[in-house]
């Protein structure tokens, strides 16, 4: 039985590296943390990473595959984290799925995961081929992930324009590796340069951090610990802002305090 | 202008990037939107120009017809400055696009 409030999410982005992955991972987690049963679903089934953003690259048994085959049940396939149980992993199956796996084969499994989990999110691959095109057929709604460059910006606009030709909604931006410094000497495209080119709401912004290296080496994402590290927090509040809390989100360039920001500010006043 | 940009041109610096970035994805993203190429988009300049030409005569070199896109739409802009209207008889003869020099301060009839 389909809880009619499931929600499925895909996770996108058009450009490659912008960080879909760890948004899965960071997000599922968070999620789960706040209650909600979730799943992640790795549609990036050419290049599979979640499970290793994880930590549940040794846990796997079957994927995707077996359960569309029918050769193993949905639950057996479901991987759940030890520390966070409400969170479970469906793992993408050989890359050689890709030769004839169809939308509709996205879609069946996601409505199997729907049947137990309120929120289903879906890691996309890069690009707009094929396998995206899969991934999307499984959502419902959107979050594109992009970060304050050209390149990235305008990949992002191309998906936008497929996930509107094909009614998902709603779509919501979460801006990725976002450098206050540089946003605060106008050497960045500022957050509302991106949400007004994109005219998409802007559901999360999160720093460049260090941590996100540290914590994809251990297998363990940010929102797992306790620690305060920016792009937790942000994550944390990307989760609480898709469960309908109101989060107010911090714009960057005027969060830093002190002389230097202040003179940066005082830069980019109009004078005439 | 900003004070940023003030000092940038006083000290003959490189205008910080953030602008022209932003500036550079409005365009191209007009062109990608709306699947014209430059060639296309050109080719429909030379025609409307045309067209408009054989009602009133245009300031060739102002004249001006190119994308802009705003919340996801897309328009086609046409600036094109009327210098004046071409008689009924000029008009109707069609093929008058080529830029014959005409008297700057000729009013514009209507
Ligand atoms: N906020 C951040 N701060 C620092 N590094 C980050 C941040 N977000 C992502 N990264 C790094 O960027 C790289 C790409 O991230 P990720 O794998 O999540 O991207 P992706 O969009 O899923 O890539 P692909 O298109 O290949 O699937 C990783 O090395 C990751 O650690
Ligand atoms: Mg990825």
């Amino acid at each position: 039985m389909t809880a009619p409030s499931s929600r499925f999410i895909l996770i996108c982005s058009g450009k490659g590296g912008v960080g879909k992955t760890t948004l899965t991972a960071n997000l599922g987690i968070a999620l789960a943390r706040q209650g909600a049963r979730t799943a992640v679903l790795d549609a990036d089934f050419g290049l599979r990473n979640l499970d290793l953003l994880l930590g549940l690259e040794n846990r796997i048994v079957y994927t995707a595959q077996e359960v569309l085959a029918g050769s193993c049940r949905l639950e057996q396939a479901l991987v759940k984290h030890k520390q966070q149980p409400n969170l479970a992993l469906l793992p993408a199956g050989n890359p050689r799925m890709l030769e004839w796996l169809k939308p509709e084969d996205m879609r069946r499994i996601a409505a199997m995961v729907g049947e137990q989990f309120d929120y289903v999110l879906i890691d996309a691959p890069a690009g707009i081929e094929g396998g995206f095109r899969n991934a999307m057929a499984a959502a419902r709604e959107a979050i594109v992930v992009t970060t304050p460059e050209v390149s990235a910006v305008r990949d992002a606009d191309r998906v936008i324009g497929l996930l509107n030709s094909e009614g998902v909604k709603p779509i919501q931006l979460v801006l990725n590796r976002v450098r206050p410094k540089m946003m605060a000497s106008q050497e960045m495209l500022a957050v509302d340069d991106v949400t007004d080119i994109l005219a998409l709401p802007l559901l999360g912004l999160v720093l460049e951090d260090e941590q996100v290296i540290v914590s994809t080496n251990r297998g363990e994402p940010l929102t797992l610990g306790e620690g305060g590290s920016p792009a937790a927090r942000a994550y944390i509040n990307v989760a609480r802002r898709l469960r309908g809390e109101d989060v107010p989100l911090i714009d960057p360039s005027k969060e830093r305090q002190g002389l230097r920001a202040r003179i940066g500010r005082l830069m980019h006043t109009k004078i005439f | 202008m900003t004070l940023r940009d003030l000092i940038d041109k006083l000290l003959r610096r490189q205008p910080a990037s953030a602008g022209t970035a932003k500036q550079r994805l409005q365009l191209v993203l007009a062109h990608d939107r709306s699947d014209l190429n430059p060639e296309l988009l050109e080719q429909m300049r030379r025609e409307i120009l045309e067209v408009v030409s054989r009602y009133v005569e245009i300031d060739m070199e102002e004249g001006d017809v190119s994308l802009a896109t705003e919340d996801r739409v897309t328009a086609l802009v046409a600036n094109l400055p009327i210098r004046r209207a071409r008689t009924p008889g000029e008009g109707g003869s069609g093929r008058s696009g080529e830029n014959r020099p005409q008297p700057v301060s000729s009013p514009i009839r209507s």
